[in-house]
């Protein structure tokens, strides 16, 4: 599935996709002043009756989000992922305790953010929403997948919160063969028997970059984009668990209740084989660029390297 | 319903019953053989604990059972602690937290306006709940939107879950805020029943902002022991209680 070579943002692909979306008439889309850095932009530039612009006032802009939709309109709410979490009981009571379709889109996760600082790098959004009932939450790896499971939520019957990166990496995805991405269905994008690698967002990247770097060394890792933390594809981590027999989680999150945690929650209960997680340890980040910040915190293609090595390890002590 | 549950909030619903007994009697356009009718007006009973008062008015008009009432708080009933637009036809908002219920008033108005639907839409807010700083987020956003079509009534009983308001936290002069925020508003005697259908029939027709009606009410109405009382916020009555209660109020 791996194709072009050019890069982008998931940020973008969550604005293409909202203009795609626009042919439903009830399709809606809810701004609180970042929809430039959201990219629900795009929509409002074309589509500005069918816009509501909140200003910055997050809470207000999720209730009036499920307002709009038990009166049957389809909204999209976007800000950054950070400032979602600001409204996280709005979220809580106001839509997915209802169960109304709203469609939140939390832009620039992670300490991949970059230079604003901690303040804005939401390591966090993960853990949280995934923590509430009927929660589709979606964490797309490139501009294309991003675009391609935002257009395939027009079929969800029920609340999302997808998180978009602010900065563009490697496409993974080419259009030709994007249409086989499901919600709900990891990507196998790369095959082999020692370990495990389930990535998500930016750290795709990464992976297939250690998993290249590995090969080299003899070791034959799995690939997979788990684009969807929740409901996570279980019926594949199970085949994982005994066609490679271990993991390691790979994530621009903390490590506390994001994917790899996810992940072993249904191991541990199911199939317990060994697990490493590569994340940001319980901490937070700071301002830098992106790749020093990646360095500081432990979460390149190196560390994930260095954490399959281990993995390994683990399966077949020595 | 609340001695029967042996929990709930009696004050508050009595101080809101004489509002929205008026409301649903004269303005509200819905129907009670289809209350979740698309084009109904919406009414958002924010300060979701006067559940009693919503669910005796559902009963009244057919929408609930008695055996739905008498269960009130018990599991599997359609009369959950908080009015819950998942479990009670009739009920358009999932309340219990306080401050949201304005945003989504607004988020529903916004929608009918998109529709071109005369439908309006109703907010009723306790005072003591206009200390959250949503409700002033989306009273800002109401002017900026137009939204015309949203009526808020303010329950002004002037107590909150701990104490009287001024004791708490004083909300002040609640008329000033909401027309500072380019509000329409007006005051009304909550208990005042031909006061009340008249300023509703205004706020009805009034086109130009969205309105705001702030009754004036007794937290615990009609109940000697409950008026002004704050104890009786979230407490119900005792069997002895409620047979001196239900004498007053008959």
């Amino acid at each position: 599935m791996t194709g072009s070579s050019t890069n982008g943002a998931s940020r973008d692909g969550y604005g293409r996709a909202l203009l795609r979306l626009a042919d439903d008439p009830n399709v809606v889309v809810l701004e609180a002043d970042l929809g430039k850095s959201t990219k629900s932009c795009y929509f409002r530039s074309e589509y500005p009756n069918r816009t509501v612009s909140l200003g910055i006032a997050e809470q207000n802009m999720m209730l009036v989000a499920a307002g709009m939709a038990s009166s049957g309109k389809i909204p999209f709410a976007s800000t950054f992922a950070i400032f979602t979490e600001r409204a996280f009981e709005q979220i809580r009571n106001g839509i997915a305790r209802t169960g109304l379709t709203v469609h939140i889109c939390g832009s620039h996760g992670g300490i991949h953010t970059g230079s604003d600082g901690s303040s804005a790098q939401s390591i966090e959004a993960l853990a949280i929403y995934r923590t509430m009932p009927g929660m589709t939450v979606l964490h797309p790896c490139d501009d294309i997948s991003a675009e391609e499971l935002t257009y395939q939520l027009r079929e969800l019957d029920g609340p999302s919160y997808m998180r978009t990166a602010r900065n563009k990496t490697v496409r993974i995805y080419d259009h030709s063969r994007i249409s086989s991405l499901k919600i709900g269905r990891g990507s196998v994008l790369r095959n082999g028997g020692d370990v495990a690698i389930i990535a998500c967002g930016v750290m795709v990247e990464q992976s297939l970059q250690a998993a290249s770097d590995l090969c080299e060394d003899g070791i034959e890792c799995t690939v997979i984009d788990m684009h969807t933390i929740k409901p996570l594809d279980t019926a594949l981590i199970d085949r994982l668990s005994v066609d490679c027999g271990c993991f390691v989680s790979v994530e621009d999150h903390s490590v506390v209740g994001g994917l790899g945690s996810t992940i072993a929650e249904w191991i541990s209960q199911h199939r317990p084989v060994p697990l490493e997680m590569v994340g940001v340890d319980d901490r937070f980040g700071e301002s830098g660029d992106s790749s020093a910040l990646m360095e500081l915190l432990g979460i390149t293609a190196g560390d994930i390297s260095e954490a399959v090595k281990k993995c390994v390890n683990r399966k077949n002590p020595t | 319903m609340t001695n029967a549950a042996r929990s709930g909030h009696p004050g508050g619903s009595l101080s809101a019953i004489d509002l929205m007994v008026a409301l649903y009697g004269t303005n509200l356009r819905f129907n009670p053989i289809d209350p979740n009718w698309g084009d109904r007006d919406r009414f958002i009973l924010s300060k979701g604990h006067a559940s009693p008062a919503m669910y005796s008015l559902l009963f009244q008009i057919g929408v609930l059972s008695e055996e739905d009432i008498m269960t009130f708080r018990k599991m599997g009933s359609a009369c959950q602690g908080h009015v819950d637009m998942s479990w009670t036809s009739g009920v358009d908002f999932s309340a219990g937290s306080l401050g949201m219920g304005l945003s989504f008033g607004l988020g529903c108005a916004i929608a009918a306006k998109m529709d071109s639907s005369e439908r309006k839409v109703w907010v009723m807010l306790g005072d003591g709940e206009i200390q959250e700083g949503q409700i002033w987020e989306a009273a800002m956003a109401a002017t900026y939107h137009n939204a015309t079509n949203l009526k808020v009534i303010v329950d002004r009983n002037r107590i909150q879950n701990d104490d009287f308001i001024d004791v708490q936290m004083e909300v002040g002069d609640v008329a000033s805020k909401f027309s500072a925020f380019g509000w329409e508003v007006r005051e009304v005697d909550g208990h005042d029943m031909s006061a009340i259908v008249e300023v509703l029939d205004w706020a009805t027709d009034f086109q130009g902002d969205p309105v705001c009606i702030i009754a004036h009410t007794t937290k615990g109405k009609g109940v000697s022991f409950m008026e002004d009382n704050p104890s009786f916020h979230g407490k119900a009555p005792t069997d002895e209680e409620l047979e001196i209660a239900l004498e007053e109020l008959a």
